[in-house]
């Protein structure tokens, strides 16, 4: 090499954008050689990530560059398959007037046929919106099968959730629990919160049954069972309660546990609050017209009275008889038989550090108080010259959440939580903008089919936040009008629908046969996907007339997945580094806990081969259907392009609200709110790409009941109402639904085969019950549990394509703990059968040491399909790495019309991934040393780059 | 004399890899490059890595620690790697004691990889040379760079700043303090190869909850009268006896 002082002068451009190697958003600076990718590294004025990169970021280069980018327009070939990869180029020209032309036909007839599911999408508020604008309900995200049941189990207990919407004050917590596998949201602000929290001298306690990733750092590690969280929360729930280890002042104050629930056993009222006369407004917020039981008067006062101090436990009489009780007496009764006692022969955790856990929660968060010298007053008119925080800080994500009891856990966390009095405090969670949101948030769907009209737009929102049976999108018989039966009786409250279950519904024609099914990002007959051998059958379906069940597949991907082989028209879309975006405060952007912040990518390099950005298609396709937001009232382009679009597009004409909160006005003197500024994109290009607005101090804690916050929020029209944001220990939303499945009130009524469900797991107050997998599964034959992590060089199935990164987790083994191995005579690298009630897998085992003896798991999305992602058919991927959701059902024998249900939580619709059970033995001696299943290689389609058996990277300056 | 040297922070590493990635990319187009990848999209593909991560477990369960431990040239003081070279192509900085591979003079005879005893060196399979971590030899000094970014690129990267870098030789640095202060330690010092590179060990915090902490006076379960005094009417031995 060149002697060390004379560095070759390398760097020509710098770029700044975002990072889109994971979820997280990090602001990058992309430096270019000749316009080509020289170096990708952290932006160190970006807020999210100040400077850091991972390994993902730092690999940016070879997504771009990757063999296994689509480059052209692609159809399948008459008479081809689907699955097949027979592919012809076509132009886009011909592609949006194929699209066009049917997407018309559709919109007028008979809007629902046209199905919009994205996957890990950045933009669901564009999306969403189209689909809206179109008119179709069939719209979903990820989420569903992602991590819903931690926004739903959250926001519907404490109004915020975590990752995007809040999270772990690290920088003031001094205990730490992190339970279950997050390592993937946040990604590197947790990292880098982490490390710092370690140096302070916090404490941090991991509960997962896998010892990786932050695991691997954790003072303690707590193995648990899968599934069986909330069994652990609700015995340390019961402890806290038992030891008076709860923040008494903060439950009164901020949360209903001194609300009065009426207990009688006659009254269609039971179990619902009771409350001094009925609203005159019907409104998103809560009114404060529920009672207390004064300590002081000794009788029944409305709540925050001033002077009085309500009994958070008792019995009381109204003084027509009715019977109440304060929601906490209700809390307690409940976990009375929740000991640790239980939980310890449930979640294979000894009673005693259960108990031990509680105390160390308590104790830290009673006894280390931080006071803050910061004043604030409250929703109800008191000052305080202090802001109090309570340093016990949690994080869970998809480990809680992705099973069929996960949204009554999640409640059950964020009841603890609160018990604790760290909800928006430092030290403890705190939120991020725009949440803290009424309980539930505004947004509904519509609540009846005829919402759906040829040629209109939809008449509500695509996905919403039911309060009451009556918010639930059903059709007159109570069947469900959306095709992944998301808001009705089956999945209540099911925010992010259930796009795990479209295609099969689709497939089925339950509830009804669509005719276009556009798939944008998602590898929906591979990794996203239960069931997946079969899927991808349904996916090929043809019916008596020789027509396929799915009429006519559309994929937009910038990568050949295993889906894109299904696809009658592929999309090629842009990288990250390629195209214009926003991270907005309409859809998920990237809050801190000081305040909004949101943030764009701008190109830095030209868009490669004929690939086009799907903001683009979207715009381009809008404009030619002439869907209402797209164009003008005489039927003309409204936008130019994506850019234009995000500058000048509000939520309607003169409101000020756009996508882009940062650099609005005129000439960019406004935030949040201001008329659109031409200039918008360079100011923010100026600006690192990101705006980030610091609230004050005094607006930066207990905002759920901070009136100087509310108001702020509510002045910028973040909120409609600045009412408070209590916190619902016990819920009535889901007492509303219990109710009506008992046949009390006037609510909508579930059919008769769902009274049983809803009635069941629509419990106002947390509670345990064994996964729904597990209630059909003979846990003797089937003793295991199998739940997958992601490792944090990977982005779920995205990056097996990546030379450099597939090098770090080329294939994956199924770990096992070494006694449960040699139990079945596995020794470590043997070849084994894993097996489900559903299905099987060749792989081959790994002893570990880190993994609780019921259960095995694996690195998620590293396996792949022969051929996919433009990998050699031999590739490692698929020859020795494997798939667990071959074992995984996506339905479940059931209570739903057909005798199914979708293998997912019954109140939110979360497809339940990590509770599948199964069974592990050695592969007979002969059988061939591959991963089964296996399917047919795919070959490379028209267009794409060859892949060199070489490579030898250097950012141009040789080549 | 300095000697430039990594301080690696095994108690926050988290082994996420981003010292592998951030290291590649730099310097596979920066002067200590290419770092070629055999097969890079097909079987067993492989390729030239300056830095590695090895996680292992140590342990039985459920006793078990998961430990991330970043690899790379551990710029010894006495390194083994450079007398046994018979060209001079490998060789030891004076300036800043980093170990450096003159690829223009390396034959490839890897006698070098096998003096090592740390696996450090790296065979670059396309060019038929000898490369390793040059501590971002083309960065540190690069004056044309901030002064925030004139750090190895697997330092700047670390998302969990578990890799600090410095002098050792200067007992005021940073590197120092922390190898002082917190435990650092070199790799198997047995072979007298005197690592500039440390690491330190994982430390664990506690919390050690009295019994009294349990029973205090301001219970709140007291406040709703869930410890309660017994009710004036219940029995007690005024009732039975007269003494």
């Amino acid at each position: 090499m060149p002697a060390a002082n004379d560095p070759i002068p390398s760097v020509q451009e710098v770029k700044n954008t975002t990072c889109y190697m994971c979820a997280c958003r990090c602001g990058i600076r992309v430096h270019l050689r000749d316009g080509v990718v020289r170096y990708i590294d952290g932006n160190p004025d970006h807020p999210l990530n100040k400077g850091v990169i991972c390994a993902k970021g730092s690999s940016g280069i070879m997504k771009q560059y990757s063999p296994a980018r689509l480059l052209k327009p692609l159809k399948r070939k008459a008479g081809a398959e689907r699955g097949a990869g027979e592919f012809e180029e076509i132009t886009w020209d011909e592609a949006f007037a194929t699209l066009a032309e049917r997407l018309g036909k559709i919109r007028a007839t008979d809007p629902k046929k046209f199905a919009l599911f994205t996957g890990r999408d950045q933009m669901q508020a564009l999306t969403g919106m189209f689909a809206r604008q179109f008119g179709t309900p069939n719209y979903a995200a990820h989420g569903g099968f992602c991590s819903v049941n931690m926004a739903a189990g959250m926001i519907y207990t404490i109004g915020g959730s975590f990752w995007e919407f809040g999270g772990p004050d690290l920088e003031r917590a001094k205990l730490f629990v992190m339970i279950g596998t997050a390592e993937d949201h946040h990604s590197n602000p947790l990292k880098i919160a982490l490390s710092k929290f370690k140096r302070d001298g916090g404490r941090f306690i991991s509960i997962n049954p896998v010892r990786t990733g932050y695991s691997a750092i954790a003072d303690e590690w707590v193995p648990i069972r899968p599934a069986t969280d909330g069994a652990l929360l609700l015995a340390i729930i019961h402890e806290i309660i038992a030891t008076g280890l709860y923040d008494r002042d903060f439950l009164v104050q901020y949360s209903n546990a001194g609300q009065l629930i009426n207990v009688s056993d006659t009254s269609d009222e039971s179990g619902f609050f009771v409350r001094t006369e009925v609203p005159t407004e019907e409104a998103c917020y809560e009114p404060q017209d529920k009672l207390w039981w004064d300590r002081n008067s000794d009788r029944a006062v409305v709540t925050h009275t001033p002077g009085a101090d309500p009994y958070l436990l008792g019995e009381f009489k109204l003084a027509d008889g009715t019977p109440v009780k304060p929601a906490f007496q209700l809390l307690q009764e409940r976990v009375r038989d929740y000991t640790p006692e239980w939980a310890a022969q449930i979640t294979g955790i000894p009673a005693d550090i259960i108990r031990r856990l509680a105390h160390e929660m308590g104790v830290t968060a009673r006894d280390q108080k931080i006071e803050l010298p910061i004043a604030w007053t409250d929703s109800w008119g008191n000052e305080h010259d202090t802001v109090t925080g309570n340093p016990v800080a949690f994080h869970a994500m998809r480990g809680l959440a992705a099973h069929s009891n996960g949204f009554q856990t999640i409640r059950a966390l964020a009841i603890l939580m609160s018990l604790l009095g760290t909800i928006d405090r430092p030290g403890g969670f705190r939120h991020k903008a725009p949440f803290p949101r009424p309980i539930p948030p505004c947004a509904r769907t519509p609540n009846d089919s005829r919402a759906v009209q040829p040629n209109h737009p939809l008449d509500g929102m695509v996905l919403g936040w039911p309060s009451d049976p009556d918010d639930l999108f059903v059709n007159d018989d109570g069947s469900p009008v959306r095709l992944d039966k998301a808001f009705s009786w089956e999945y209540p409250l099911s925010v992010h629908g259930l796009m795990h279950n479209a295609i099969t519904n689709a497939w089925r024609g339950d509830p009804y046969r669509i005719d276009t099914l556009l798939i944008f990002m998602a590898n929906m007959s591979w990794n996203s996907t239960m069931n997946t051998a079969e899927v991808r059958q349904m996916l090929n379906d043809k019916d008596e007339s020789g027509g396929f069940k799915i009429p006519f597949l559309v994929v937009c991907d910038a990568f050949q997945s295993e889906m894109t082989a299904f696809a009658d028209l592929i999309l090629p879309d842009t990288t990250y580094l390629e195209r214009h975006d926003v991270m907005s405060m309409l859809d998920r952007p990237i809050s801190e806990f000081d305040g909004p912040v949101d943030s764009v990518r701008i190109p830095v390099v030209p868009v490669s081969g004929d690939c086009k950005p799907f903001q683009e298609v979207l715009i381009e396709l809008g404009t030619r259907l002439k869907l209402p937001a797209f164009v003008t009232p005489a039927g003309e382009r409204k936008f130019r392009d994506y850019p234009d679009f995000i500058v000048n597009w509000e939520t309607e004409p003169g409101s000020g609200i756009g996508f882009l909160s940062g650099w609005r006005g005129k000439g960019g003197e406004k935030f949040l709110r201001g008329e659109p500024n031409p200039n918008q994109w360079e100011m923010y290009a100026r600006n690192n790409c990101v705006f980030h607005y610091e609230l004050p101090k005094s607006y930066q804690y207990m905002r759920n009941w901070n009136k100087g916050y509310l108001e702020w929020s509510q002045r910028n029209r973040i909120t409609r109402y600045a009412e408070p944001i209590l916190i619902h220990l016990y819920s009535e939303v889901l007492q509303r639904f219990r109710s009506a499945a008992q046949g009390k009130g006037l609510t909508r009524k579930p059919p008769q085969h769902l009274r049983k469900r809803i009635d069941t797991y629509f419990d106002p107050l947390p509670f345990y019950y064994d996964s729904l997998e597990a209630q059909v599964t003979d846990k003797h034959k089937y003793p295991l549990a199998a739940v997958t992590q992601r490792p944090m060089a990977m982005y779920h199935s995205w990056d097996s394509q990546n030379a450099w990164l597939r090098q770090i987790h080329t294939h994956n083994y199924l770990y096992v703990n070494t006694r449960t191995a040699l139990q079945q005579g596995i020794a470590d690298g043997d070849w084994i059968w894993v097996e489900s009630q559903w299905g099987k897998v060749r792989c081959m085992a790994r002893h570990s040491e880190a993994v609780e003896p019921g259960t095995v798991w694996t690195w998620n999305a590293i396996g792949k399909a022969a051929g996919a992602w433009n990998l050699t058919p031999d590739a490692n991927e698929s020859q020795k790495g494997f798939l667990l959701n071959h074992l995984i059902s996506e339905e479940l024998p059931g209570a739903g019309a057909s005798g199914r249900v979708s293998n997912s939580d019954p109140i939110t619709g979360q497809a339940a991934w990590y509770d599948v059970r199964v069974r592990i033995y050695k592969a007979e001696a002969g059988e061939a040393e591959q991963t089964s299943p296996q399917f047919e290689a795919l070959k490379p389609y028209p267009g794409m780059k060859t892949r060199g058996s070489v490579l030898a990277y250097v950012g141009k300056l040789f080549k | 004399m300095t000697q430039l040297a990594l301080v690696i922070d095994l108690n926050v590493c988290v082994g996420c890899h981003a010292c592998v990635t951030s290291c590649k990319e730099w310097n596979t187009s920066g002067s200590a490059g290419p770092m070629g990848d055999q097969n890079p999209y097909g079987a067993d593909p492989t390729g030239t890595f300056f830095n590695r991560v090895q996680t292992f477990e140590v342990g039985e369960f459920p006793n078990t620690e998961t430990v991330h431990f970043p690899k790379s040239c551990l710029h010894c003081e006495d390194p083994p790697c450079v007398p046994v070279c018979p060209t001079g192509a490998s060789y030891k900085r004076k300036e800043d004691g980093i170990v450096l591979v003159n690829y223009d003079k390396c034959i490839g005879c890897k006698y070098c990889s096998w003096a090592c005893p740390y696996g450090a060196r790296e065979f670059d399979e396309q060019q038929r040379v000898m490369k390793k971590c040059t501590l971002c030899v083309d960065r540190i000094y690069d004056t044309s760079m901030n002064e925030g970014d004139r750090k190895p690129s697997c330092v700047k990267a670390c998302p969990t700043s578990a890799r600090l870098f410095g002098d050792i030789h200067d007992p005021d640095s940073a590197v120092s303090i922390a190898i002082r202060e917190s435990g650092g330690y070199p790799l198997m010092p047995e072979w007298g190869t005197h690592p500039a590179n440390h690491y330190l060990p994982r430390r664990k915090t506690r919390i050690r909850i009295h019994l009294d902490e349990l029973e205090r006076a301001d219970n709140p379960l007291k406040v709703d009268r869930q410890l309660p005094r017994p009710a004036m009417n219940e029995p007690t031995l005024d009732d039975v006896t007269t003494w």
